[in-house]
Formats: C-alpha cells, sequence, structure tokens
C-alpha cells in the first residue's frame, strides 16, 4: 500500500520539481485527451506546445500575452505571500484600462500632438490609478469593517465589467461604428512604442520584466518586503515583532491593483487601440494560476505567465490548424495547477511503500 | 500477574528513534513513575500503550495476555485510559457534557450528571457536572478529565505531566486522589520530569533516556541527585547566584487594568508592581490567570493600556508599539516559540530580523550577508545546535531553538527583559545554560521580569516574586522570605491585601 510519510525537512528538490513534475502530468493528460478526441497526439502536442516558440513573430506574441500575465501575477504573489486573498485582479485590470482608455480618448478627440514615448508614462501612471483605486475599496472595506477580501474583490470585477460594458455601450461608443460595443481607435501617438518593428510587442514587456526584478528586490532585501512576508506566514510573529498588519494589507492591495491596472493600460494602449468589452482575455484570473506555478516567487511569475501564454496562443493555434476547440487551453490551465497543488504534497511528505495492514 | 508488561518495543520515526527496545512492567495497585526529559520518548511510548501509535517491534501483555493495540477505543475498551497534558474539552459545553461527549456507551446525560457526581464524591474531586467548562480554572478543568477517565472504571489510567498546571496545593489534592485509586488495585503510570513528586508519590521508578531505559529504581530510595544522573547523565550544573544589587526604577506598572479581548480570556484588574535594573524578578501564578494579557500589555502587543500606567525609565509607554518599546530597551521573550517567537519557516537568519535591525539600513535595504553572521555569531555564541544560519526555525528542537530566541534578545544588550516561561519544553542541560544567561545578564544592570508556571525555576533565580491570580497582583515578596506552600497559597488568590479582601467566590473558583 501507498503510504505519506512525512518529511523531516521540506525538499528543496521537490520544490523545484513539482513544477516540472505537473507540466509532464499536463503534458500527458493533454496527450491522451488529443487520442480521445481523435487525433494525432504528436501533431496536436507540436502545435500546442512548439508552434508558440517557433520563429520571431511566434515568440514576439508569446512576451505580447506574457506581459499582463506577468503584472498581475507580481501583484498577487505579493498578496498571497501577505496573507492577503486577492482574487479580483481581473477587475482591478479593467478598472485600469478604462482609466488608460479614457485618457487615450481624451487624447484622440481633442487632437493633442502626443508620440507614444510620452504616452508610455502617462498610460503606466493612468493604469496604475485606476487599478489601485479599485483595489483600495477592497483594502478600506477590510481595513474598516473586517470584510471578507475574496469576496469583496472577486465581487468588485463584475462591477468593473458592467462599467466597461456600460462605457462601450453608451457614452464612449464610435458614433460611426455601425453600433458596435466599441469606442473610436485611439490616435496613433496615444499608443506603446514598438519593441521590434513590423510586430505587435511593445514596450510594457520590458516594463513588466523590470517590474518583475524590482519586485524580486522587494521581496527579498527590503525590510518592508520583509515585514510583509511575516505577515502572511506567521500573524502572532508579526504583532510581537511590532509590524503592521494594517499597512501590509494596504501595501499588498495597492501594489497588486496598481500593477493589474498597468496591464489592462498597456492592453487596451498596446494591441487593441482602442476599447471594447472583451478587452481581458481573464488575464487576471489566469494570473492567479501563474503566480501559484511561479511558487509566489518574481521570477517564478516571469516563467510562469510564459508557459500559460503557450497554452493560450497554442490553444488558438489548435483551433485553427487542427479544428481542436480552443477551450482546451482552459482545462489544461486546469489540469496544470490542479496536479501542481497535489505535487507540492511531495515538498513535504515522501511516498513509501508499506507492506501490511498500515 | 502484571497489568501490563511492554517487553522490547522500539519505533523510528524517520528523523529519530524514539523508542529502542524499551520494556516497562506496571503491578495492579501501582504508581508507577516514567521520568525523562523532553523528546526522551516518554510520549510515544505513552501513545504505543494507548493505542495511538503502532510500535515497529515488541511485544504488549495486558494482564498477561498478548494484545494488540489499534487504537485508543480498543484501549478504554480494555480498561486503559489517558489524561492528556493538554486538556481536550470544549469551553462551551458543560463539565457534564464534555464527559458524556467522551463516553463509548450509549448512555443518558442525567445518568452521566449522576454518575460524575457519585464518582467525584468518592475520590474527592470536587466537580460541578452543570458549570460550562470555560467558567471553570485549570485545575477544575483536570479533575473533569480525570473524573471522564474514571468513569470508564479503568485499570490503568496514565497521567501525562498532570502537575504543570496545578498549584502546589492542588497537587497535594491530586495525590490523595491517586493514592486512593492505587489502594483499589488500579495501576496507574506517571509521567513527569519533576522528581520531588515522583519521590514523593510513586513506587517504581523507569527512567528513559534517547528512548533508552537507562535506568530502573525504587524513587523513595534515590535523591534528586541520583535521579537526575539517570535521566540526563550527569548531575545538573549549579548556579552561582549572588546577591541582587538592585538600581534605579526600569519598569513602573500602576493602575494597569484591561477588559478581556476574547470571552474565554482574564480581565487585568489594576495591577501596580515595579521592576528596578539590576534585580530580576519572577511572576508565580497557575497557567490562564492573566499571565499572556500582562505580557501582552508589557510588550506592546496590546496597546490598550490606560496612559500613564506602564512607564518605562519614567517615559510613558503604555500606547507605544512592541518596536518603539524595543527601541527604548525593552526587549521580550514570549513563551510561544514557534509562531510568535520566530517564524517557523523562515531560517534563523531571517527571524533574526524580527526584533533586530542593525542589519537594516535607514533605506529599509536588508545587507543579509551581515544579517548571516550575526545569526552565525548567535549560534556559536550560544551554543545553539542547528545546521546553520539557513535552517529553518522549525527544524531545531525546543530548547536550541528558545536558546537562539533568548541569545537574540540578550545579545541585543536590553536595559529591560521580560521572559516568558524561559525554559518551556527545553532540555534540562539546555534551561541551565538560559537560567545562567539571565542571571548574567542581571549582573550586568539589567531588569529581567521573568514569567514561570515553574516554581523551582522562579525560587531558583529570582529576588522577589510577584504572584498573579484572576487578573490580579499580589504585593512582592523577597526571595528569602517566601515559602512554596506561602506561594502556592497566594497562586490561589489568598494573599494578605490591606483594604480588599479575596472574596469567597475568588478561593472557590482556584481551589
Amino acid at each position: 500500500m501507498l503510504r505519506l510519510e512525512v518529511r523531516p525537512a521540506p525538499s528543496r528538490l521537490f520544490a523545484w520539481l513539482s513544477p516540472l513534475l505537473s507540466l509532464a502530468i499536463t503534458v500527458a493528460v493533454a496527450g491522451l485527451l488529443f487520442v480521445a478526441l481523435g487525433k494525432d497526439p504528436v501533431r496536436s502536442l507540436q502545435v500546442f506546445l512548439l508552434e508558440p516558440f517557433n520563429g520571431l513573430r511566434s515568440l514576439t506574441e508569446l512576451g505580447l500575452k506574457a506581459t499582463p500575465l506577468i503584472l498581475c501575477a507580481l501583484g498577487l504573489a505579493l498578496c498571497f505571500r501577505s496573507n492577503v486573498w486577492n482574487i479580483g485582479a481581473e477587475g482591478q485590470y479593467l478598472m485600469g484600462a478604462i482609466v488608460a482608455g479614457g485618457l487615450a480618448l481624451w487624447i484622440t478627440t481633442h487632437q493633442l500632438p502626443i508620440d507614444r514615448w510620452a504616452f508610455l508614462p502617462l498610460a503606466v501612471l493612468a493604469g496604475a490609478a485606476g487599478g489601485a483605486a479599485w483595489a483600495a475599496v477592497v483594502a478600506l472595506l477590510r481595513d474598516r469593517f473586517n470584510a471578507n477580501e475574496i469576496l469583496v474583490s472577486l465581487m468588485l470585477v463584475y462591477v468593473a465589467n458592467l462599467l466597461l460594458s456600460w462605457l462601450v455601450f453608451g457614452p464612449w461608443k464610435d458614433p460611426a461604428g455601425f453600433n458596435f460595443p466599441q469606442s473610436v481607435s485611439f490616435a496613433s501617438g496615444a499608443g506603446l512604442p514598438r519593441l521590434v518593428t513590423g510586430m505587435r510587442l511593445h514596450w510594457g514587456f520590458v516594463v513588466a520584466l523590470l517590474a518583475a526584478v524590482t519586485m524580486w528586490l522587494f521581496m527579498a532585501r527590503t525590510y518592508r518586503g520583509y515585514q510583509m512576508l511575516v505577515g502572511g506566514l506567521a500573524p502572532a510573529a508579526a504583532r510581537y515583532a511590532g509590524f503592521s498588519s494594517r499597512s501590509a494589507l494596504w501595501t499588498a492591495l495597492l501594489t497588486s491593483g496598481g500593477l493589474a491596472g498597468v496591464a489592462g493600460a498597456f492592453e487596451v494602449a498596446g494591441p487593441m487601440g482602442q476599447l471594447t468589452p472583451y478587452v481581458s482575455n481573464n488575464y487576471g484570473f489566469t494570473a492567479i494560476i501563474v503566480a501559484f506555478v511561479g511558487r509566489l516567487h518574481p521570477l517564478g511569475c516571469v516563467f510562469g505567465s510564459v508557459l500559460l501564454s503557450m497554452f493560450l496562443i497554442g490553444g488558438e493555434l489548435a483551433q485553427s490548424r487542427i479544428g481542436l476547440p480552443s477551450a482546451l487551453s482552459g482545462v489544461f490551465q486546469g489540469v496544470l495547477l490542479f496536479s501542481l497543488l497535489a505535487c507540492d504534497t511531495l515538498i513535504n511528505y515522501r511516498l513509501r511503500w508499506a507492506r501490511g495492514a498500515a | 500477574m502484571l497489568r501490563l508488561e511492554l517487553d522490547g518495543i522500539s519505533k523510528q520515526y524517520p528523523a529519530v528513534r524514539a523508542n529502542d527496545k524499551v520494556s516497562l512492567k506496571v503491578a495492579p495497585g501501582q504508581i508507577h513513575a516514567v521520568l525523562g526529559e523532553n523528546g526522551a520518548g516518554k510520549s510515544t511510548l505513552m501513545k504505543i500503550i494507548y493505542g495511538a501509535v503502532r510500535p515497529d517491534e515488541g511485544e504488549i501483555r495486558w494482564n498477561g495476555q498478548p494484545v494488540q493495540i489499534a487504537n485508543p477505543q480498543q484501549a478504554r475498551a480494555l480498561g486503559i485510559a489517558m489524561v492528556f497534558q493538554h486538556f481536550s474539552l470544549f469551553d462551551t459545553l458543560s463539565a457534564a457534557e464534555n464527559v458524556w461527549l467522551g463516553l463509548d456507551k450509549a448512555m443518558g446525560l442525567a445518568q452521566v450528571t449522576e454518575r460524575i457526581r457519585a464518582v467525584s464524591g468518592e475520590y474527592g474531586l470536587e466537580v460541578d457536572p452543570q458549570r460550562p467548562v470555560h467558567t471553570l480554572s485549570v485545575g477544575e478543568r483536570q479533575r473533569v478529565e480525570i473524573v471522564r477517565a474514571l468513569l470508564t472504571q479503568p485499570q490503568l489510567l496514565i497521567l501525562d505531566e498532570p502537575t504543570s498546571v496545578l498549584t502546589p496545593q492542588a497537587v497535594d489534592k491530586l495525590f490523595v486522589t491517586l493514592r486512593q485509586l492505587a489502594a483499589q488495585g488500579c495501576a496507574i503510570l506517571y509521567i513527569s520530569h519533576k522528581l520531588d513528586e515522583i519521590r514523593a508519590l510513586c513506587h517504581h521508578c523507569t527512567v528513559l533516556r534517547g528512548g533508552q531505559v537507562t535506568g530502573e529504581v525504587d524513587p523513595t530510595l534515590e535523591t534528586n541527585a541520583s535521579l537526575s544522573k539517570l535521566m540526563i547523565g550527569s548531575a545538573p550544573p549549579e548556579l552561582a547566584h549572588r546577591p541582587a544589587r538592585p538600581g534605579a526604577v526600569a519598569l513602573a506598572v500602576r493602575g494597569l487594568s484591561l477588559p478581556k479581548l476574547s470571552p474565554f480570556g482574564t480581565t487585568l484588574a489594576d495591577m501596580a508592581f515595579e521592576l528596578r535594573a539590576g534585580e530580576i524578578v519572577g511572576v508565580a501564578g497557575v497557567s490562564g490567570n492573566g499571565q499572556q494579557e500582562l505580557m501582552a500589555a508589557l510588550s506592546g502587543e496590546d496597546v490598550r493600556a490606560p496612559r500613564g500606567s506602564i512607564t518605562l525609565f519614567g517615559q510613558d509607554i503604555a500606547a507605544a508599539s512592541p518596536r518603539k518599546r524595543r527601541h527604548l530597551g525593552l526587549h521580550f521573550v514570549p513563551e510561544e516559540r514557534l509562531g510568535r517567537g520566530a517564524v517557523p519557516t523562515l531560517s534563523l537568519a531571517q527571524n533574526l530580523l524580527l526584533t533586530r535591525t542593525e542589519a537594516v539600513a535607514r533605506s529599509g535595504w536588508i545587507n543579509t550577508a551581515a544579517v548571516r553572521a550575526k545569526a552565525a555569531d548567535l549560534i556559536t555564541r550560544f551554543k545553539v545546535k542547528a545546521g546553520g544560519p539557513e535552517a529553518v526555525a522549525k527544524s531545531l528542537s525546543g530548547g536550541n531553538l528558545q536558546k537562539f530566541i533568548v541569545g537574540r534578545e540578550i545579545d541585543a544588550r536590553p536595559r529591560l527583559l521580560i521572559v516568558s516561561q524561559p525554559t518551556w519544553g527545553v532540555d534540562v542541560g539546555a534551561a541551565a545554560q538560559i537560567r545562567g544567561e539571565l542571571l548574567k545578564l542581571r549582573d550586568e544592570g539589567c531588569a529581567l521580569l521573568v514569567v514561570s508556571e515553574e516554581l523551582d525555576e522562579l525560587f531558583e533565580i529570582s529576588d522577589r516574586l510577584l504572584v498573579i491570580a484572576q487578573g490580579r497582583l499580589s504585593p512582592s515578596v523577597p526571595v528569602a522570605q517566601a515559602t512554596v506552600a506561602m506561594i502556592g497559597e497566594w497562586m490561589s488568590g489568598l494573599w494578605p491585601a490591606a483594604g480588599a479582601q479575596p472574596t469567597q467566590e475568588v478561593a472557590h473558583a482556584a481551589a
């Protein structure tokens, strides 16, 4: 009989191995699914796993998808480490998109002369303001009334979604848009500078990578980051040391809201160039998986984002190339998170064959 | 015929061999002590007898018959009852309801209440079955546990460190009950590390060290020194205790009243005392009488204290944060090591940063090399057995982690050090070292406040004693003028007070 036995100390090997193991399980499940769907598993896996990395265009598209995921996941990693369960990065992302989109519209309608390099910092500020304000609602309710941040942040996603719909169906609708729910296209100055000529990838990707390095240094090398870590791991120890749980709550939520807002701003100002009800590809929710796959480590979040972007692009390719439903990428995300949580058991436990009744 | 016989019992855990060919023989009517330090394997052995843990090898014979005890239900069916060190009672239920819950057989609540009255009358264990458990003192709760065990009419009763929560008087009462039980033929396994008690109560003593039996003796013929030698392999080092030279007032507490935070907490009532530089004041008392609340108010974890009620070197700190107090020279060692004094999953180096910020620049940047060097320095200086500065806190034994935490605070050169339960769950060698460090700190002119449930410890290191009971604080008494009997009486709230006399109710609740 197979039995779990507590390890004397958590295994460092399995802390690294567990994400790889869960990826292997996900690939195996994917292969079986392809066979069940009557497709050639090797060819399908090739489309899913290799094509997203094939050529400059694919690689830049990968970076484009990874950008919002990295930004959202970094903030969530900080929140989760501080024991603040912000599930509403999606809503904060949308608010960032709305504020930055509003700014871009204002520039467009007033025909202000601005170039993309000047707009980049403006987009960051606008997005961060929108996202942080939305997260501040959560922080305020939690701080003042001890409201559950999981529920509040999640429900605010729907509020943000409806607000965006109202804007693009109503006041911000393009009068010449054949009644489609979308704004006018932004002026070319109200966009983001491209990183590679001819490709959609923009400098926001570099901003996201810089944010990851900054977050890493903040968590590992600053006293403030340390205080938030302690507050999440052992609240009684944080009280004993005199670290304020309120300031940790506000820092975590404002930072993560701000980062998610920047992600939203980059998406509307970058590849979209206008506001529609579909500015998010569920990035805020996918980022939760990214944060955990990345072990709540900023650099892990970068790798996790690339991995999940691969699934997103793979899903689209699988749909166009071999006629598989793109919902498959959602299935694979789920399998990945599920098997990761299962594999994490092996960090603290080891498997033993026990003979007889145990 | 022997009631219980263990033969060559071994149990291997991943990191440690908890029991190594342990043999034990208990006769009916015998009070049999199992003596050993923390980590000697006492608990594992008892869990094996009670069916909670399975041995890897060895045989258990019950009344001469070999048995396999698969689970606690089976143990109870055989007639084995156990009273755990940590009570398993529901605060919101009455005593009778708690006992009823734990019974295997179907019996009505009224019937159970009747049986509790009968058993508690027979053995002099006063328990009011109707009272909710949260209104009971710790001693009373233990009586509920013992009554629950006795209702099953056990042939073997196991008691795990039963006196750690009792006043000396309550200990005497417990011993009367246990002797009566033994006289009726019940065998008793008495687990303890308190030598005086074992010599006073027990007929036979099995000593464990490092999972092995190191002695089988008649404790009435032994001395504390000889038992201690069997237990730890050497006599405990003597402490050099020089008379104190108290200096200026370091900490003054006046009119400290605090309503309780939780329904099961203790309200502090008008506490007052002074603590001078260069002296150790011990606070005695049964746990749950306001120690935790007082510590939280002094450390700054609870800042609700009235303005002016706590002054540190003349400065009002009643509303100051723990960091501010630390800045002023007040350091604190809490009783919970894991989760409060240290973060279990962080390394020792990282845990240093909880209270020490020398390696943090003004900008908030941490000099990790300096942190690691400091942690390594503490590990050497205080002889902490650990894998190095990167070892996570929970990988250390209780004694070694305590040495690290106490060392961390001592090394900060505090002007006032408050220590809660300095040697709780710490092995004898580490305990002696920690007490020695505290005395050394006193001689260097630091003021120390030590809260402990171990009276022996307080008598050993304190210059003056205070007693805490029901959220009130007694006047202080120099150790030279105090006796165990007197402090024990004070622990029930019965100290001579100017004006307010302890009420009948108080005496009842603490009995």
